[in-house]
């Protein structure tokens, strides 16, 4: 199996899963943030954000999270230097953007500039929450349990900084631009794909990235416009 | 329909002596060219017009002129076989370019692919991965006859369109990975669509994947530009079986 | 005094090859091993050699010009090849096939070479598809068959209109598959430029490294040549840039004999000259005359009017078309052989009824078959040679009939073989185009890749066996002989002599002019009086050519002009030749039309008392004449008779 993971297509493969699995991640850490839209009082999400921290489960889940998040960029900095290095001398005149999409070009780039923000986002929510901790979040009461109130930090924050509003929304946009090509390419890549399900996975490509693009700026938006608690 | 004249072409040509040498760019002009002419024949022309002047005429790789060789092998305008889809550079016609232009005309090199002379490259590296793999074990006689293997023929039609591909490197050049899939996927999947091939497909996808691999072209990204500017319109989902198979034969190891 | 011993085994036509297969010498497992063959060429014949020759087990060494074997211009091959399967119920069989073979070629090949070629043709289908050539299918999933021009039933096998491509990938994979195995070396950008004899035998060849200019010595026991054909002495043809008669003019030079030099094949169907500084000619397939209509105005005023474009070809009406073809041969119609329907055209555009606007070219009408098949039929036919035209003229063929012309496409002479395929060099062998063997006059359409394969997957890896069974004991060939010291000396002399010309001239320019010649005097309609006007000017060409030519750059290192140069130098001598054969054969047959020689309507007209007979030539040193050698044609098996399509 050594001679796979170091294969070009064994690396792909293994890029293709841990994207499958950050997008599973995605669609729950999505699910839980619209709770910050549906209800202002933030009572849900405070509860939900509880469940993750205690939920042993998700405690588990959280390491090989980040593991997850390691391979995938670990893999890309491979086959980037990989492919940088196969063509040492450029052409002087390169119509790339004739032949290919911007996005499908640019994916390390995109995912750099995501790690950026998931660092930022990172200090912002996840730091605070686990080890500095911040006034915002101090104790309350919900349904007669005892939670954080991570709905005060979230809101405290994009209610403060329209910076950081615009920040999110750039995140947000990034990472729906990402999804936009890796979506239907992890599927290629494991060689689930062919002439009715190419098509196919790039029209949910698009539309899963329309919602992740779209879901996560509806929240600073949101807050933006004055409607958060 | 008579064709256009085409008053003035400025030609932009990388010229290197041989593999080692220094490479770089010589500004030719082309006057009074008809639209109808091949754009190998314009560097006809611009060899004649070189040789008059007693200077070396510029190298470059060509044979049947018929766009099924796959031989010729330039990068105009920063597109493999030049600004028009489905062609060869050898059916490429002067009348797809503006009078005035400058045309950019390199080598297609990657670090698989070096230069040998001005816009000749080895292609060698292909060869060795149709080597390793890219055919059916049969010898010679003692095979059953052609009808007592049946095979669908949308089946056969798939086979056939990845087996069009003529070898002429497009895709690498294309490829802002200087990834070979393309290539590599149509020789696999051809021969995987088919019975006859289907007996060894595993042992032929690792095979020749890892020979890709070890000849350091580059690694697949998806953005499918090679079938993009590919002349023969050789579909990415060939990569996907490629992939498919590659994988199954891995899982079987 | 005949030097000519064609070896035809005795017995009746249709056992000869099986008892001679069973009488022949074969070579031990054991002994191949130490047995060296070198293979010139990698196409459908040299390819196919070369893998089946390593499967025995003998050493190969496979050469190339171009940068892969896959590039051979068997590559551009397009509708398909032939094979007495009779899987069509029509009532094809060995012998039919040998017939129309034997016909087409206007009764001059050899009935024993013709009937073993028909004889293997099905084998060849049979290997191809255990290779995995894509070939076309019905939807049982049985293979598919579509009708060439010639012949009375339908045994073309076809993958769309790359059949070429395909067969030659199938055996370029064999080969590889060899290469792996370590059996065969492949030494591709590599140019023979000589033949070395050692005691009469073919002992190596002398080779060019294209990429470091450097000469090569290279030994074996036998040496197959399997270069392909030589119309490029025309310049403009369909053949490669590249192709060349250099190695087989070579070997010519060293004692092989030439056989029939005038015999070249003038395909109708090819997209007509557009301009002075063509460089190639690209054929539409023959296939295209299943569904297309050939014709031309009725009226000269119309085609007076095509030609200075003030009229569209679809404002002439159906009654004031001329089917020509249809009007004068109705049996076969469209399809009539190619040398018919090639003097056809030319007849119909000398007589001032040419479309385009140089009055040569004549219609490929599609409308008829769209109007009963529809378009996507049609495309699904031959979209991708309508994709081609396209591209090339700029014209929609769906919308507006294709324009054609004959153009030069395949030599039928070439080095004379016996039946062994054993040149008159013991040890030398001439495989595929580059043997002179199978088609006779005229060469019918998909009949190429069968030779081609049938001579390299199954005659001879047999044939080859029974000279090498008497080559066991020798022992490796050693290339520092005072032979190849010679034939290198005589290589590299020859290469700087061209270089030290230092004219004014390209090699190019030489070669255009040598074709006018060729194509105006040895073309598609001959006469003494003209032969003899080309035979002049052929001298005078060839004599300002070693006056004025240019080679530019480093002649020890890649150079494009050189290869040209001593390729064009090759073509004059042949072109000589073959005027002085076109001048002996005083009669018409197939290609060869002599206009004194024709019957009352126009058709070609042989002799068959005086010409019966293979021409081989053989050289006598650069300044005498080349003898003739007559191999006479006997036919027992056929009844000889003017051709006739009507």
């Amino acid at each position: 199996m050594n001679s796979f993971i170091t294969s070009s297509i064994g690396k792909k493969a293994i890029m293709s899963v841990s994207g499958f699995f950050l997008v599973s991640f995605l669609c729950v850490h999505l699910t839980a943030n619209l709770m910050i839209v549906v209800d202002s009082s933030g009572e849900i999400f405070n509860e939900v954000c509880h469940f993750m921290a205690t939920n042993p489960v998700v405690r588990v889940i959280e390491p090989v999270l980040a593991l997850g998040f390691l391979l995938h960029i670990a893999l890309a900095s491979w086959i980037t230097l990989q492919n940088r290095a196969a063509r040492p001398v450029k052409y002087a005149r390169s119509n790339q953007a004739g032949n290919a999409s911007w996005v499908s070009r640019n994916m390390y780039i995109l995912g750099a500039l995501i790690l950026v923000f998931l660092l930022l986002h990172l200090w912002n929510f996840w730091w605070k929450i686990k080890f500095a901790g911040d006034p915002l979040l101090e104790e309350i009461e919900v349904n007669g349990v005892l939670v954080e109130n991570t709905y005060a930090l979230v809101s405290g924050l994009f209610k403060t900084s329209v910076v950081y509003c615009g920040l999110y929304i750039l995140g947000g946009v990034l990472l729906g631009l990402h999804l936009a090509h890796g979506f239907g390419a992890a599927f290629q890549s494991i060689g689930l794909s062919n002439r009715v399900w190419r098509k196919r996975w790039a029209f949910l490509g698009t539309l899963f990235a329309v919602i992740v693009a779209g879901g996560f700026s509806i929240i600073p938006i949101y807050f933006l416009l004055g409607l958060g608690g | 329909m008579p064709d256009k004249i085409l008053k003035e072409l400025t030609l932009k040509i990388w010229r290197q002596k041989n593999a080692k040498a220094k490479g770089g760019f010589e500004t030719y002009k082309i006057r009074d060219i008809s639209g109808g002419t091949s754009f190998l024949e314009m560097l006809d022309i611009l060899n004649e017009q070189l040789v008059s002047e007693n200077k070396e005429p510029v190298a470059f790789d060509h044979d049947c002129r018929e766009g099924i060789c796959g031989m010729c092998s330039l990068f105009i305008n920063g597109r493999a076989h030049g600004p028009d889809d489905e062609v060869t550079t050898c059916q490429l016609h002067l009348r797809r370019f503006k009078d005035g232009e400058t045309i950019t005309i390199e080598p297609r090199s990657s670090g698989a692919f070096p230069v040998i002379k001005d816009l000749i490259v080895d292609r060698k590296a292909f060869e060795k991965i149709q080597q390793a793999g890219g055919y059916v074990s049969v010898t010679t006689g003692g095979v059953p006859d052609g009808n007592a293997i049946p095979v669908p023929s949308e089946k056969a039609e798939e086979a056939m369109d990845a087996a069009a591909c003529i070898g002429c490197g497009a895709c690498v050049a294309t490829c802002k990975n200087s990834s070979a899939m393309l290539f590599v996927a149509a020789k696999v999947s051809q021969l995987a669509l088919l019975p006859q091939g289907k007996i060894e497909a595993a042992r032929r996808a690792r095979a020749m994947v890892a020979k890709m691999d070890e000849l350091g072209f580059g690694n697949c990204t998806n953005t499918g530009a090679c079938e993009s500017e590919c002349p023969k319109k050789i579909s990415i989902e060939h990569i996907a079986r490629l992939n498919r198979e590659y994988l199954k034969a891995k899982l079987q190891e | 005094m005949n030097k000519l011993d064609a070896k035809i085994p005795e017995g009746a036509l249709a056992e000869k090859w099986a008892n001679h297969k069973a009488h022949i010498g074969v070579v031990s497992p054991a002994n191949k091993r130490k047995l060296d063959i070198i293979v010139v060429g990698t196409g459908l014949a040299g390819g196919s050699a070369a893998a089946s020759l390593a499967e025995l087990g003998y050493n190969v060494l496979s050469f190339c010009y171009q940068d892969s074997p896959r590039r051979a211009h068997s590559i551009a091959a397009q509708g398909g090849i032939n094979a007495a399967k009779n899987y069509q119920n029509d009532n094809d069989s060995i012998y039919r096939l040998f017939y129309e073979t034997i016909k087409g070629g206007d009764y001059r090949a050899r009935e024993a070479n013709v009937y073993r070629l028909a004889e293997v043709s099905g084998a060849i289908i049979d290997q191809c598809v255990a290779q995995g050539v894509p070939f076309a299918r019905d939807y049982g999933g049985l293979l598919d068959n579509r009708s060439f021009g010639g012949a009375l039933v339908s045994r073309t096998f076809y993958a769309r209109g790359q059949t070429g491509q395909q067969l030659l990938l199938g055996c370029y994979g064999a080969l590889n598959r060899q290469v792996k195995n370590g059996n065969v070396k492949v030494y591709s950008r590599h140019e023979v430029l000589d033949v070395v004899v050692i005691d009469g035998k073919a002992r190596g060849v002398i080779a060019r490294d294209l990429v470091t200019g450097k000469i090569e010595r290279f030994g074996a026991h036998a040496v197959v040549l399997a270069t392909g054909g030589y119309g490029n002495v025309f310049f403009l043809s369909t053949n490669a840039m590249g192709c060349n008669v250099s190695a087989a003019w070579q070997a010519y030079k060293r004692g092989a004999f030439f056989g029939n030099p005038c015999f070249v094949q003038i395909h109708p169907t090819c997209i007509p000259v557009h301009g002075d500084q063509q460089s190639k000619l690209t054929l539409m397939s023959e296939s295209l005359r299943n569904d297309g209509r050939v014709w031309v105005p009725k009226k000269k005023e119309d085609a007076e009017k095509l030609q200075a474009g003030t009229i569209s070809t679809n404002d002439i009406p159906d009654e004031d078309r001329d089917f020509y073809l249809e009007r004068r041969y109705p049996a076969f119609g469209n399809l009539v052989p190619r040398d018919v329907a090639s003097r056809a055209a030319k007849e119909r555009c000398d007589a001032g009824f040419g479309v385009n606007n140089t009055g040569k070219a004549v219609f490929l009408d599609f409308k008829y078959a769209i109007q009963r098949l529809g378009e996507e039929t049609i495309r699904k036919r031959y979209g991708n040679l309508f994709q081609m035209y396209e591209k090339i003229t700029d014209v929609n063929p769906y919308r507006e009939p294709m324009m054609i012309y004959p153009a030069i496409h395949y030599s039928m002479g070439g080095l004379w073989v016996d039946y062994n395929l054993m040149t008159t060099i013991p040890g030398l062998y001439a495989i595929g185009e580059c043997n002179f063997s199978d088609h006779g006059a005229n060469r019918l359409g998909a009949s190429a890749l069968m030779q081609g394969l049938a001579d390299g997957y199954f005659i001879l890896p047999y044939t080859i066996g029974d000279y090498l069974a008497k080559e066991i004991q020798t022992p490796k060939i050693n290339t520092a002989s005072p032979e190849f010291n010679e034939a290198e000396q005589r290589v590299n002399d020859r290469l700087r002599a061209l270089g030290e010309i230092k004219g004014t001239k390209s090699p190019d320019h030489f070669h255009k002019l040598l074709g006018r010649v060729m194509w105006d005097h040895v073309g598609m309609a001959r006469d003494a009086k003209g032969l003899e006007q080309a035979s002049r000017m052929i001298q005078e060409l060839k004599q300002e050519f070693y006056r004025d030519l240019r080679v530019t750059g480093d002649l020890s290192a890649m150079n494009n002009e050189l290869e040209k140069a001593a390729r064009v130098a090759d073509f004059f001598e042949l072109a000589e030749l073959m005027t002085r054969d076109a001048i002996e054969r005083a009669e018409s047959c197939g290609g060869h039309f002599r206009l004194e020689s024709v019957t009352g309507e126009g058709e070609a007209k042989r002799d068959d008392d005086r010409y019966r007979h293979v021409s081989a030539w053989e050289y006598k040193g650069d300044d005498n004449a080349p003898e003739l050698h007559q191999e006479p044609l006997v036919y027992e098996n056929i009844q000889i008779a003017q051709r006739s399509y009507k």
